[in-house]
């Protein structure tokens, strides 16, 4: 199984051609059908692009990234191929233009194998509110593989592509990352252009990565970020060599408190906790429980701000340019009504209609300017942490993932993110790094947070995060 | 609060969905729930903060207003639902 670049590097050196590596994909990606994770496989433009790219190794004028077989969350358009978000109010809809990160990714050579399995519009964390089924945890397949980025999760930890793209507007790589196993990267907010990327919460979503390790993470971030003229919101900082590594001393680390030691926490995430408190202690850091009363007011603070630009954004949604057009409405009211009625899921539904209230005449201030308000004093204290701390480390998820159809009730699936919406309210980098297993045999995480835009530090500290053994 | 039936229906109606009968009852109970939910904002001291409406420090990213075509009447035409060769369908409006 080509789990890293460097397997797939090593193998083409070996004298393997790219298209036979892909076949080897294309083959796991069919024996593993059961997950759910692909929802297209796009077999004739990944071979295409093979072949090409196989002559350009041989003419020795590959890009960087040639091998490197990547599949793509359901919410980026790539063109003349379908995106659906996994909603049926966009089946058969296909992308017109490539986006930004995407078009950098094939730049360098790199192969798009297929479209993932996601939540519907990216809204969830278990990946049961696609519109085309549930994806299969590859570590446990009666368990969830989180979400929304389920599909992109599942693939890159069972091995069926070599990276995959997702989203994260509250923890959507990360989550899932933990659960499956992987290396789950969100970038600071503005690092990596939108554009190209399904709307869901405008001011909260990033794309990010899933890899098997820190390397890869970071080789696709220093190809896909920085500035473009096609997202005004993105960063024209200079993108550092990410992978320039270099050993940290000394960092000042936080915990946060509040987390640290909420009752919800899994004995065995928790011992995990501890065993690296001590050992980043022994690598001489300096570790300090650091108090952050926020924990409580997170989840509602991005669910009023999230909801309200869903809402906005999925107006776009009409039934009338493209789309879902139900066939029962008579005149334009109705169009609108049913075509969206019919085409969206319930989650969806849901969010679209609490974001709709919170931004109405009348509960404008009590809730959504409120919400602006507590995300302003969440920021604020972030940075107060970064003044002086280096990073802030604390678990992905409280537990190791759930069963299938565990969770029904809406505020206790939201409740899952409550360890990672902290990073997609500050706008800061956040990394889940794949920390051990718990004695139920599933894999969980542990998540760093850096500070703005320091990405490379980020996953320097990782790196030695990493040595640490936890189990 | 508790939301009524009649703030649903305002809502969905902005929202431009249905919901009717079961549905409706759902909805509204999941509304207040999530209300409940948030209504734990309130106790976030907030008097002197400003909102946080911009994400990032990059101010006033403007590109230069150069007319180009970026897409073809025939590419945007090509995910409607219904199309004419020249125009999106859209259902009667007025009937006579």
């Amino acid at each position: 199984m080509l789990r890293t670049y460097a397997d797939v590097k090593k193998k083409l050196s070996t004298g393997d051609t790219l298209m036979s590596i892909l076949e080897g994909y294309l083959s796991a990606i069919e024996a593993n059908k059961d997950l759910n994770a692909f929802l297209e496989v796009f077999e004739s433009s990944a071979k295409e692009k093979a072949a090409l790219v196989d002559e350009k190794i041989k003419n020795g004028t590959a890009g960087r990234l040639a091998g490197m077989v990547i599949g793509i969350k359901d919410n980026l358009c790539y063109k003349g191929h379908v995106v659906s978000a996994s909603s049926k109010i966009l089946e058969g809809f296909e992308s017109l233009f490539t986006g930004t990160a995407l078009e950098r990714l094939l730049e360098e050579d790199a192969i798009i194998i297929g479209r993932l399995n996601c939540d519907e519009f990216a809204m969830g964390s278990s990946n049961e509110n696609s519109a085309f089924g549930p994806v299969l945890n590859p570590a446990n397949k009666k368990m969830v593989p989180g979400g929304s980025s389920g599909g992109s999760a599942a693939a890159v930890a069972a091995g069926l592509c070599t990276a995959a793209l997702g989203s994260d507007t509250g923890g959507s790589i990360r989550q899932p990352a933990s659960f499956v196993g992987a290396y789950g990267l969100k970038p600071t907010y503005g690092r990596i252009s939108r554009h190209g990327l399904i709307a869901y919460a405008s001011s909260f979503d990033q794309i990010g990565t899933f890899t098997n390790n820190i390397e890869d993470s970071a080789l696709l971030l220093e190809v896909m970020a920085g500035e473009d003229e096609y997202d005004s919101t993105v960063s024209t900082r200079p993108v550092a060599d990410y992978n320039n590594v270099s050993e940290v001393k000394n960092q000042r680390i936080a915990i946060i408190k509040e987390g640290y030691e909420m009752e919800g926490n899994d004995p065995e995430v928790k011992l995990a906790m501890d065993k690296l408190i001590s050992g980043l202690k022994e690598q001489g850091h300096t570790v300090d429980l650091v108090s952050f009363p926020y924990l409580d007011y997170m989840v509602p603070t991005y669910y009023v701000l999230t909801t309200a630009e869903a809402s906005s954004n999925l107006s776009r949604f009409d039934g009338v340019h493209f789309g879902h057009r139900s066939e029962k409405a008579n005149g334009v009211e109705e169009t609108y009504k049913k075509s969206r009625s019919e085409g969206f899921g319930p989650e969806v539904q849901r969010r679209i209609m609490a974001g709709t209230f919170v931004l109405s005449h009348g509960y404008y201030d009590a809730y959504y300017t409120k919400g602006q308000r507590v995300r302003r004093v969440i920021q604020d204290k972030t940075i107060a942490i970064f003044k002086n701390y280096d990073a802030i480390v604390l678990p992905t998820t409280p537990t190791t993932a759930f069963e299938l159809n565990a969770v029904s009730d809406p505020i206790a699936m939201y409740l899952q993110d409550i360890y990672t919406v902290h990073a997609n309210l500050s706008g800061n980098p956040a990394i889940s790094l794949p920390m051990g297993k718990h004695s139920n045999g599933l894999p969980f995480g542990i998540q760093v947070i850096g500070d703005f835009f320091k990405e490379k530090e980020m996953f320097n500290f990782s790196r030695q995060l990493e040595k640490i053994y936890v189990n | 609060m508790k939301i009524s039936e009649e703030t649903v229906d305002h809502i969905a109606h902005l929202a431009r969905l249905e919901f009717e009968g079961e549905s409706k009852d759902t909805i509204r109970e999941d509304l207040n729930r999530i209300v409940e939910f948030i209504d734990k904002l309130k106790e976030v001291e907030t008097d002197n903060v400003e909102p946080l409406i911009y994400m990032t420090d990059e101010v006033n990213r403007l590109r230069e207003d150069d007319p180009k075509v970026t897409l073809t009447q025939d590419e945007v035409l090509k995910n409607a639902p219904k199309k004419d060769s020249d125009y999106f369908r859209i259902p009667k409006v007025l009937d006579k």
